[in-house]
């Protein structure tokens, strides 16, 4: 089988402001994100072969990407995967340029979620008549993702105050890092006391274990690896592009322990195989991972072989994963800060990523980077949509 | 010789005192009631029943399911059949709902007794429900208690026989609640004690007895419907009975719970009874049902495995009145700002009936691995269409993991998620009810209870959920 390394090369990225963009339609975002782009790649909109319109809630159907940009009747298509959607829009984008079906493509992704008046994520389950039957499910995400919370406390022997207490340092972390990101949702630093204090959204989860909810939008042009640098200098190349989805396994067999994530598992040991990497703890320069609550960054951390199983915790207190640690993670805040625009998500990580591989993060540069992940999960613990994206500044 | 094979009755796990209803309208209240829990209604409360009544049961071919309620949760869309479903019985059962009365329970049973000794069916479960609002600061409010219970009627291993069933019919506007109301009325207390049950129970009770050839005093054990504590005392002085002998109502450990209350007392009766005792059943309600039973020789061989003191001793309070008016939706609260619940689909439910209802998972027949909802593809080995049915309704289960969820829907916040893990094997994930969310433990024994999961679109979706063993 043959691998995505080093086939493409991201050109040129944007991002929209993240948070609540109460002045801004989707349109308005998709246009921030994408002229962005084009200015950074040094390109203008009929230079682009094809465009993938990534949105879970927001949109249908692809033309809106058409619509707003204007695009010159080329193929667009809109492509959903729970919260890995912004990452599986750039997927296709690569593919079609690694086939040779076209020389640049487009990726966006966006998510205008404010306009509907809810402070949560809307209960997309209960929105479907199709599928809305007697096990239709009455609770939260939060919910679903406390319930890792219980049993990784549990399991570990951590009491829910001293669990709370490891998780809610990176909350802590991510709202240092959101402080430096200029387009973040949120940019405040917070303590520990103010974590441990907050109202409790899903016990144990507290206001600020969870994710914010933002509008938002990003995008990337890529090309093919051998023509990147005629656009700049400084391209970045692709070194995998996984994607596994889980069968509802976790949700029907006591097999599942509620302590980790096996799609994450999965996407994970491919893409180190794809790109080659032996030690990702070692070799993974910085990592934007899905840490839509601080439970989960701390169970991704185990699940992408990180830290060891059950030594997470270790890693969290230690500082491992702060800015100036051995593996920093979520440079830009995370979902935490800088958002969840759900279906932008994943190419504004790959933007983080993109810019730290480039040295052009500016105050939340890390040292040498050489390789950069990006990681979604969309769905719950149980059963869940997982891509990893591995991205590098060195063409190997 | 025809009656009562098994009998059970159920009681919600809930209670408030009187006093806290009392706290909020500025006077007293001695004594509880039992409450539904936001969750349960006349419907769930009866497939409650049905369930203990039917423990031990297994070789017993229920052919027939009455449903009696004046607080069934449609007025035109049939409880039996749904509750048929529910208990996995056949499409031949025989079903009917009985309403209208508080006498609906005793209607059913004369109904199921006389199809019995026809030879028409072999054996009915009755089920006997009821959930009554009275309005705020009222009487009746304080008063009513929710609560049902079971009786299996046949002729084969009968523990008590009916041996005679006496009726009066009579036309009076005393309680009431008409097709346009959600709340029961009642004319001037003073009525219904002179004109009303004070004047057609002692009437009706007299009567029967002669019509069983039973002189009153030889009754054991009399179990006579009556709206509150004073008006039961008000007719056993002016029949003159021994007050040892008259059953207990339960009207300050369970409250005046309908058309269920003489079923509650006669299972409580069953379990004291020894063969040969003479029992009278009396319900009321525009007229007045009365049974003579004798205890069989059988009585001592089956008794419920949820005794009534069971029922007394597992409860949890409703602490606060209010939370109790959330429950019964009696005011309304602001929505919260999240998107409301979609209509489900009735083909949709239509189609899942089975697991929906029943419970029911598959067990794969090549690696025997039981799974929930059913599947076509086996989740553990890959086999296509290869099962059979499994239930999971009575399996034992331990909670793997659960969550305290805020944000979920749900009257009784927070949500409690749990995931439940089967002895035997399989998973589900649902709602855990009935819980103090500080007593929630990962490890914890679980049982299924059948529970109303949501009211959109103007009808009900009823599925599983999770309890603490109540025990």
């Amino acid at each position: 089988m043959e691998s995505i390394k080093d086939k493409v090369a991201i050109i040129g990225m944007g991002c929209s402001k993240f948070g609540e963009n109460w002045d801004k339609s989707a349109d308005d975002m998709i246009i921030e994100a994408a002229y962005e782009a084009y200015e950074d790649a040094g390109i203008e909109a009929k230079d682009i072969g094809a465009a993938w319109l990534g949105t879970y809630v927001t949109e249908w159907t692809g033309q809106m990407l058409s619509r707003a940009l204007k695009l010159d009747y080329i193929p667009v298509t809109r492509v959903e995967n729970a919260c890995a959607t912004g990452s599986d829009a750039l997927r296709n984008a690569c593919y079609a340029v690694a086939s040779g079906a076209c020389d640049i493509a487009l990726a966006v992704g966006v998510e205008k979620l404010k306009d509907s008046g809810y402070t949560g994520l809307p209960d997309f389950e209960l929105l479907r008549r199709q599928s809305n039957t007697y096990r239709t499910r009455t609770y939260s995400p939060p919910g679903h993702f406390a319930m890792m919370a219980t049993k990784y406390f549990d399991r570990y022997g951590l009491s829910p105050e001293e669990g709370k207490k490891v998780i809610g340092q990176i909350a802590v972390k991510n709202h240092h890092n959101g402080a430096l990101a200029p387009k973040a949702h949120f940019q405040a630093e917070t303590t520990l006391e103010k974590v441990l204090a907050a109202p409790m959204v899903a016990w144990p989860l507290g206001l600020f274990d969870c994710c914010g909810v933002s509008d938002g939008a990003a995008a990337a042009i890529v090309t093919r690896a051998d023509l990147a640098k005629n656009f700049r200098a400084d391209p970045v190349y692709i070194k995998a592009l996984q994607i596994a989805v889980g069968p509802y396994e976790g949700y029907m067999s006591p097999k599942y322990d509620w302590c980790h994530v096996e799609e994450t598992v999965r996407a994970g040991e491919r893409a180190y195989a794809e790109a080659g990497i032996k030690n990702p703890r070692e070799e993974i320069s910085m990592a934007e991972v899905h840490d839509c609550f601080t439970i989960t960054e701390m169970v991704i951390m185990e699940d992408l072989m990180f830290s060891e199983r059950g030594k997470a915790p270790d890693d969290v207190r230690s500082g491992f994963f702060h800015l100036d640690g051995g593996l920093p993670i979520n440079t830009d805040g995370g979902l935490k800060c800088f958002g969840h625009p759900i279906g932008a998500s994943g190419l504004r990580m790959m933007y983080e990523v993109y810019k730290q591989m480039q040295q052009k993060a500016d105050k939340r540069q890390i040292k040498n980077p050489k390789l950069g992940l990006t990681h979604n999960l969309g769905g719950t613990p149980a059963t869940c949509s997982v891509s990893v994206i591995i991205a590098g500044n060195e063409k190997g | 010789m025809t009656g009562i094979v098994a009998y059970a009755a159920y009681l919600p796990l809930y209670r408030l005192a009187r006093a806290e209803i009392g706290r909020a309208w500025g006077s007293g209240g001695k004594g509880e009631k039992a409450v539904a829990s936001h969750d349960e209604d006349s419907l769930t409360m009866a497939v409650a029943a049905a369930r203990e009544c039917l423990k031990g049961q297994g070789g017993r071919k229920v052919d027939g399911i009455f449903f009696a309620s004046t607080t069934a949760p449609y007025r035109e869309k049939q409880a039996a059949a749904t509750i048929a479903a529910v208990l996995a019985l056949p499409a031949e059962t025989y079903t009917a709902d009985f309403g209208g009365s508080l006498r609906s329970g005793t209607n059913a049973v004369r109904a199921a007794v006389d199809a019995v000794k026809s030879g028409s069916l072999k054996n009915v479960l009755v089920l006997v429900a009821d959930c009554r609002l009275g309005m705020p600061n009222g009487a009746s409010e304080m008063a009513f208690g929710d609560g049902a219970a079971a009786m299996l009627i046949g002729s084969e291993g009968v523990l008590a026989s009916i041996d005679s069933m006496y009726t009066m019919a009579d036309e009076i506007i005393d309680v009431f609640r008409s097709d346009r109301d959600r709340f029961v009325h009642a004319w001037e207390t003073r009525f219904i004690r002179d004109y009303g049950h004070g004047r057609v129970m002692p009437q009706a009770m007299k009567d029967a007895a002669m019509k069983a050839g039973v002189a009153l005093a030889d009754f054991a054990r009399v179990i006579m419907y009556s709206p509150d504590q004073r008006q039961l005392q008000a007719v056993t002085k002016t029949m003159k009975l021994d007050p040892a002998k008259v059953q207990d109502s339960f009207f300050n450990e369970f409250g005046d719970t309908g058309a269920a209350q003489v079923f509650i007392s006669l299972a409580a009766a069953l379990e004291q009874a020894k063969a040969g005792d003479k029992l009278m059943l009396a319900a009321y309600g525009n007229g007045a049902d009365v049974f003579a039973l004798t205890a069989a020789p059988a009585i001592g061989t089956w008794k419920p495995s949820r005794a009534i003191s069971y029922y007394m001793n597992t409860k949890l309070q409703i602490n606060t009145y209010e939370k109790y008016l959330r429950w019964r939706q009696v005011i309304e609260l602001e929505p919260a700002a999240t998107a409301p619940m979609e209509q489900p689909s009735p083909v949709a439910l239509w189609r899942d009936n089975k697991s929906g209802l029943n419970l029911h998972g598959v067990k794969c027949r090549k690696c025997g691995t039981p799974q929930y909802p059913a599947q076509r593809v086996c989740m553990e080995c890959g086999s296509k269409d290869d099962f059979e049915d499994y239930s999971f309704s009575d399996k034992p289960a331990v909670l793997a993991t659960f969550s305290h969820d805020s944000l979920g829907i749900s009257a009784d916040p927070p949500t409690t998620v749990s995931a439940v893990d089967f002895e035997g094997g399989g998973r589900i994930t649902c709602d855990m009810t009935d819980r103090d969310p500080s007593e929630v433990k990962i490890g914890m024994p679980i049982e299924m209870v059948f529970r109303v999961l949501r009211y959109v679109g103007g009808f009900y979706t009823y599925w599983w959920k999770a309890r603490p063993k109540r025990d």
